[in-house]
């Protein structure tokens, strides 16, 4: 396996299960990683998870503490960027009834808690393209949903004809949770996603 | 053969919906309107009850379960996760609870215990549930019956941390002592403990509680709030602390950053300028022995 100790994935950690994405990239594919709380920390990633959690708590932090606008601009400049589930929604343009704060970087529109409250949270077998091998493992947790896509997006994952999994050029986002399993395959195929663009910085 | 059938409720949803709450604050509201405040001031989730824990103390009787009107319509004003509290043991109040559809049960000790000799067994539920401890042996029987996060109890209702700093420090301190132990001593760890042994076991080869662990129990500032992440917390319930101080909204925030920023004492120092007055506070050592209500439970 190639170890590329000079990628740095850094992970957004105002709030949520950051440190369960940490402890995935520690099994896949060897990058650095560091907890993202400022824009000192921000500018030093080659590549940004943005975790589950509370998608209006993450947005006020981002705000509050001025990482926002630095945020978008290094996505809209290229930097990769994968987003679960609340990560998902604070990249989408749309949030169905919400004027919540978001990045609202990519081409999709989703709808929060789409699949029900805690009590209709569910795991089942995605097929993912792109991915080699079995479908993946996903844990929904209060899970939200894309409604709609435009420009470039692709749609990768799908449960029930919802959309739950999309690419949009340097932009990844699941509504569901491959951190809280053992499978490392959605973390490396942003990982790849993050050399490819690095190597493209570096080889214009 | 793909299996396209949802599993619903698994014990990695329950644990999951936690997973998702830490770095945040649980904020105790008792109206829609406090519900939305705390949404707006950053709240990971909301716990609906009828009375503070600070007003269950001065009002004395029986503390019970919400009205379900009241939870449904907490539930309807804030679109982040909302937890109501069930008396110890009262599998009824649960279920109610469950059949409303509330995301977090809390079999707390802040209510009156409606069993003194059984805890809920909470894996007979689908709604995952959070309960109190004093230590790790305690946080272990919780977790043996179900409860898929841990919080440990703190005192309700007195804005001193004193009581949350003990306990926090007695679960870590519990996890290192299982981690030192050799192999061979770990039944005899259980046995004393009256714990499961697979969860000692557990504990000794991870070094961490098998689900998150939480804070509650007499947050009052943004430095009690940096002060139980230090410690090892990775989240914060916060009950009277918010809304019985001098200015609700200023505080909420400022514990939500605390919360986020614990190891940084210069942003601490800048959100607990000028907050007002914390709430009414009892000194623990003024509070007689059954006013305690982190005995309750067991």
């Amino acid at each position: 396996m190639q170890t590329d100790k000079e990628i740095t994935i850094g992970i957004l950690a105002l709030q949520g299960d950051y440190e369960a994405h940490k402890k995935m990239l520690s099994h896949s594919g060897g990058a650095a990683t560091l907890l993202v709380r400022s824009v000192e920390e921000l500018h030093m990633c080659d590549g940004m998870i943005i975790p589950g959690g509370e998608s209006t708590t993450i947005g006020k932090l981002l705000v509050k503490h001025d990482i926002i606008d630095p945020l978008i601009h290094k996505v809209q400049d290229g930097m990769p960027l994968y987003g679960t589930c609340a990560g998902m929604i604070l990249m989408a343009k749309e949030i169905a009834g919400s004027e919540q704060t978001r990045l609202g970087v990519t081409n999709i529109s989703v709808a929060r808690n789409a699949f029900g409250r805690q009590v209709d949270s569910f795991e089942a077998q995605i097929p993912f393209a792109s991915l080699e091998g079995d479908p993946v493992e996903g844990v929904f947790i209060r899970a939200p949903y894309v409604t709609k896509t435009w420009g470039e997006v692709e749609i990768l994952a799908k449960y029930q004809d919802k959309i739950v999994g999309i690419r949009e050029k340097n932009m990844l986002a699941t509504a569901f949770h491959p951190e809280l399993t053992s499978d490392t395959r959605v973390h490396e195929l942003f990982l790849e996603m993050v050399r490819s663009a690095v190597r493209g910085a570096s080889n214009p | 053969m793909i299996d396209l059938e949802a599993r619903k409720s698994t014990w990695r949803t329950k644990v999951g919906l936690a997973e998702m709450l830490k770095g945040g604050v649980i904020m105790d509201v008792v109206t829609p309107e406090h519900a939305k405040i705390a949404e707006d001031a950053g709240a990971v989730a909301v716990m609906a009850l009828e009375r503070v824990p600070a007003d269950i103390r001065a009002h004395g009787g029986v503390a019970r379960m919400s009205d379900p009107r009241m939870i449904k319509e907490i539930m309807a004003a804030v679109s982040i996760p909302v937890m109501a509290k069930a008396r110890i043991g009262h599998i009824a109040e649960a279920q109610v609870l469950e059949a409303l559809g509330v995301d977090f049960v809390d079999e707390s000790e802040v209510l009156t215990p409606a069993d003194e000799q059984y805890h809920i067994n909470k894996h007979a539920f689908n709604v995952p549930f959070v309960c109190g401890c004093r230590d790790l042996a305690e946080a272990l029987r919780r977790i043996g019956e179900g409860a898929a996060m841990i919080r440990t109890k703190g005192e309700a209702g007195t804005g001193d941390v004193v009581e949350a700093v003990r306990h926090m420090r007695a679960v870590i301190g519990g996890i290192r002592r299982l981690q030192g132990l050799a192999e061979e001593e770990l039944m005899t760890a259980a046995k004393e403990m009256g714990t499961p042994y697979e969860l000692v076991l557990e504990v000794h080869q991870t070094g961490k509680l098998p689900v998150p662990n939480f804070s509650a129990g007499g947050i009052a500032t943004p430095a009690d709030a940096a002060l139980m992440r230090q410690l090892g917390a990775e989240a914060l319930f916060v009950g009277s602390g918010i809304f019985k101080s001098s200015d609700p909204i200023a505080r909420a925030k400022s514990i939500v950053t605390a919360c986020t920023y614990f190891d940084q004492p210069a942003k601490i120092a800048e959100v607990s300028e000028g907050l007002g007055e914390p709430m009414t506070s009892i000194d623990l050592r003024q509070l007689d022995e059954k006013e305690l209500l982190a005995r309750r439970g067991w």
